[in-house]
């Protein structure tokens, strides 16, 4: 029997649309929840306040500055690494199996679980290196987590730069190097930053590999060859211990709402890039 | 028969040139000379190795992966496709004006600057001469005088199109190539990039690759028919459009096909 085609048009939207809406009422449900559990607790003192008590009272200071050092020093580390890969890759390769190869080992290290990444921060910088649990131990962790993202999202948007800019720079006498430096990279600037933005998001909220290799000391870091315990591990040890379910969705509603600004940022700067470059 | 006329100087001397992209081949057995301080006007349908024939000239085609070149290329006696030649040296000498108008996203200024500070002009008063001195020779500068800083991607496609050939004469090459410069542009903007080349010929060897014929006997001292990867005729322009030899040639410029 066929379905008549208008049928399977009403059809088609239908389900569609149901999944779509699924998805945002998920996404809404889960902020809802957690804005409305945490935010009663949240204010200024929240923030500002050292733990007292393992954080069943006083603030959560410590862990914010923990949340913003950390994902800077792992993009201190991908982005270069990240960037150098990609422009490599792209620019000064062709296209072989060797290539293929690199892009399929980077695919597969965006996909292993984060708990293997901080076992292997583990083994390798905190004891190996002997850096101890310490910022720099988890921020090194995470920049090898971030990294395939970073490769990959520099990849194509180094890709997304018309041939024929290279065509002109280099028909006018400029080096292989000087076309990456003024006009490529330049130009893929936007799509870079995305990746970088990603990068951080991630970071910001990963937990297991954090746990592992920057401790979870709630004592404010000095230097960044201190343990500290960041925003995800602090609701982690919160909420796990039965320390203080109210401060553990405090924690949660400041993590979510952090990580909507630097989404937005992202999209601000992105935005403020592309309209100068056609101003 | 040697040419004993001393006024008449050998830019580039092409001989026996084979191209090929991968297994296809899409130039055979170029041999021709070509003058300096003229312009050369290349014709032939599309297809016809043209556009080829031109990115050779500066080595443009290295940067596709499976292009060869077999034969030789002499400018000014030394063979450009040489190994250890210096390939960077030879795109200062012998510019390219691309079919698209292609504004670098950066201002006007810098648009004409980026070849000089790219070999190495970092001098504020000589980079502002260089740039002037492109803009006015590429029939620009009164146009764009007032904002130099703005972006040049605000520009006409015409006015692009003249910027990227100010690009190419800030740095004073020898040779300016141009690749259908013109087929994206309006018949005012043509005339004004007609009335540059023109201009230049004297202090420049032109060598300009067109789509429309008219072009060719309008500007071109000299022009070459191309067709299907062979140089069937070249000569005079005024002989090649009234008294050409191959039939083909006949063919082609009275529009019979291609």
């Amino acid at each position: 029997m066929r379905i008549p085609p208008r049928i399977t048009q009403v059809g088609a939207v239908a389900v569609l649309g149901a999944a779509t809406a699924l998805t945002l009422g998920i996404l809404v449900f889960i902020v809802v929840f957690v804005l409305q559990k945490g935010i009663p607790v949240v204010g200024w003192r929240f923030l500002l306040d050292n733990p007292d008590d393992m954080g069943k009272a006083g603030g959560i200071f410590p862990t914010v500055v923990a949340s913003i050092v950390l994902p800077l020093l792992a993009v201190l580390v991908a982005l270069p690494l990240g960037v150098g890969t990609a422009v490599y890759l792209t620019e000064y390769t062709r296209e072989t199996k060797g290539t293929r190869f690199i892009r399929f080992g980077t695919d597969c290290l965006a996909g292993i679980p984060s708990i293997i990444f901080g076992l292997f921060g583990f083994i390798f910088f905190v004891t190996i290196l002997r850096m101890g649990w310490s910022l720099l131990s988890g921020g090194l962790t995470l920049a090898l987590m971030i990294l395939p993202t970073i490769i990959r999202t520099s990849e194509e948007a180094i890709k997304a730069v018309p041939q024929a800019y290279r065509e002109v720079s280099l028909s006018l006498g400029a080096t292989r190097w000087r076309t990456i430096v003024k006009v490529v990279l330049p130009n893929a600037l936007p799509g870079i930053l995305t990746g970088v933005m990603l990068g951080i998001g991630r970071s910001i909220g990963e937990t297991a590999a954090v746990i592992f290799t920057a401790g979870s000391s709630l004592r404010m870091p000095g230097t960044v060859f201190d343990s500290a315990r960041t925003m995800s591990v602090h609701f982690y040890i919160l909420a796990r211990e039965g320390i203080s379910t109210e401060n553990a969705y405090g924690t949660a509603a400041v993590l979510i709402l952090s990580v909507l600004l630097v989404n937005a940022v992202a999209y601000w700067l992105m935005h403020r890039f592309m309209a100068r470059k056609h101003a | 028969m040697r040419d004993t006329v001393p006024s008449i100087n050998v830019r580039y001397s092409i001989r026996g040139l084979d191209a090929f992209f991968g297994d296809s081949q899409s130039l055979k057995g170029i041999d021709f000379d070509i003058r300096s301080s003229q312009i050369l006007g290349i014709i032939g349908p599309a297809g016809s190795g043209k556009t080829t024939f031109l990115r050779t000239l500066n080595r443009l085609n290295d940067l596709v992966p499976d292009f060869r070149a077999k034969g030789q290329i002499l400018l000014d006696g030394e063979d450009i496709y040489r190994p250890g030649y210096d390939v960077i040296r030879l795109r200062r000498k012998v510019g390219i004006v691309f079919a698209l108008p292609v504004a670098l996203p950066l201002s006007v200024y810098e648009n004409v600057a980026y070849g000089p500070r790219a070999g190495g002009v970092h001098d504020r008063d000589r980079l502002n001469g260089m740039v002037e001195a492109g803009l006015k020779a590429a029939f620009l500068w009164d146009e764009v005088k007032e904002r130099l800083d703005t972006s040049a991607l605000r520009l006409s496609g015409g006015q692009q199109q003249r910027l990227s050939l100010a690009r190419v004469l800030a740095l004073e090459p020898e040779v300016v190539l141009l690749d259908e410069p013109c087929s994206g542009l309006d018949p005012i903007s043509t005339a004004k990039i007609e009335e540059a080349l023109v201009d230049l010929k004297n202090r420049y060897t032109i060598i300009l690759v067109t789509n429309n014929t008219m072009q060719a006997a309008r500007v071109a001292d000299r022009t070459a028919f191309f067709l299907m990867g062979e140089l069937v005729e070249h000569g005079e322009t005024k002989d090649m459009f009234t008294a050409p030899h191959d039939k083909r040639t006949v063919d082609y410029v009275t529009g019979r096909f291609g």
